[in-house]
């Protein structure tokens, strides 16, 4: 008996080690913000996403309202798509809405920055809905490029 | 003059002898026969007492250490606006220094001593002698199973120190402190990396079980059998092992990442 409570505790054990282990090489963690029922898809295509990464949060005026779920290349347009979970807490928005991928201060994370569109109430704007795309989008800024533009721009006076 | 020289001489000749039967005793455990199958109930009660027992010491160590970690990390990151990056920050701290090593110190402190304690009383009290007469190696019986749990159980309970730290640290970063818990896991992921980071701090954990569970059984093999001899032995055991551990982190971080 007592052998066999050692054997189940040290079968316990390395059952606990190896989940440990399994955490680590995952690090999946359930994102319960956003789970199947309560959210929505949105696409947006960026000429250069920078250091945009799966998981980045998107943000309407700097509150998180998502997630950014999945980016993959347009294998035709070469151009990257970014596709954002939202919650549908935050449904509704106008298709003239716009996407812009910020930095989070100097140094900090690069998200997704959402910029409500107006809604003509008389005309009838098209809201977005699951899977919609955002057209009007501005890419993330390349250090590099702002520099080479400020030195010609130097060089031009 | 001379008897100075003498002094100097017989304390070397000493040190020198005694890494000798250290450096046998390793050699006879490792390439000793020692059959798993056969031998399997003796390793699995050591299994347990040198793993399971200390479990509940590693978490509670390990959370700790993560969320201060996360505390401390965050005061400093938040001034320059990048408390984004508390989650590589504590991630690769556990990851590389602080899981192998602290694991390694509690483990002497914990395991490490008592195995000292138990094989010394067990010279003193010519167990050992004992199991010698009676044609029973007591390498093979008493040591090589205490000798294998400890060198099995030590980079799990790294890992397991590793896991609860940065839940630790997670807690504290973003259930407390704020920190978007997007960021903290998908800057994290895109810090860590498979070899540098996990596999390196496990090579790390192994050589310091190792290190440890071998000086620790050695201690205890070589004490001088009387109850001042193993409480001498016991305090080497720790002392000794936790210089070796933080002297050959430097050594293994200098080859891994310098």
């Amino acid at each position: 008996m007592e052998k066999r409570k050692i054997e189940v505790l040290v079968g316990l054990f390395i059952v606990g080690a190896l989940a440990a282990l399994l955490l680590l090489a995952l690090r999946v963690v359930g994102d319960n913000m956003l789970d199947g029922g309560n959210s929505y898809r949105l696409q947006a295509r960026f000429d250069n996403i920078g250091g945009l990464k799966e998981r980045a949060p998107v943000k309407i005026g700097g509150v998180v309202v998502g997630r950014v779920d999945n980016i993959v290349l347009d294998g035709q347009s070469w151009v990257p798509v970014v596709e954002m979970v939202i919650d549908s807490r935050y449904s509704g928005l106008s298709e003239h809405s716009s996407a812009a991928v910020l930095t989070s201060g100097l140094l900090g994370e690069q998200y997704v920055g959402i910029t409500p569109g107006f809604i003509d109430e008389e005309e009838g704007t098209a809201l977005l809905k699951d899977g919609g795309s955002i057209r009007d989008t501005k890419s993330a800024l390349v250090f590099e490029n702002l520099i080479s533009q400020f030195l010609y721009n130097q060089d031009n006076k | 003059m001379v008897e100075f020289l003498a002094r100097n001489g017989r304390a070397t000749l000493n040190h020198l002898a005694e890494a000798g039967r250290a450096g046998t005793l390793l050699f006879r455990v490792i390439l000793g026969g020692y059959r798993l199958r056969r031998d399997w109930s003796l390793l699995l009660k050591q299994l347990y007492m040198v793993g399971v027992l200390s479990v509940a010491i590693i978490v509670v160590s390990g959370l700790f250490i993560g969320m201060v970690l996360a505390l401390q990390g965050y005061n400093v990151l938040v001034d320059y606006g990048a408390e984004e990056s508390l989650g590589p920050l504590v991630a690769l701290s556990l990851l590389r220094e602080l899981g192998p090593v602290v694991t390694a110190l509690l483990f002497a402190g914990r395991a490490g001593s008592s195995l000292t304690a138990e094989i010394g009383l067990m010279k003193a009290t010519e167990q050992l002698s004992s199991l010698e007469m009676m044609a029973v190696d007591p390498l093979k019986r008493v040591i090589a199973p205490r000798f294998w749990a400890g060198v099995i159980c030590m980079p799990l309970l790294a890992l397991m120190f590793n896991a609860v730290g940065i839940l630790g640290g997670f807690l504290v970063g973003v259930e407390w402190l704020g920190v978007d818990q997007g960021s903290y896991w998908s800057i994290m992921q895109a810090a860590v990396d498979w070899q540098d980071d996990l596999l390196n701090g496990v090579i790390k954990s192994v050589v310091f079980a190792l290190v440890v569970t071998w000086i620790a059984v050695f201690k205890g093999f070589d004490a001088v059998p009387t109850a001042e001899g193993v409480s001498r032995a016991t305090t080497e055991t720790v002392v000794h092992s936790s210089l070796a551990v933080l002297a050959l982190d430097f050594v293994l971080t200098a080859v891994m990442f310098g």
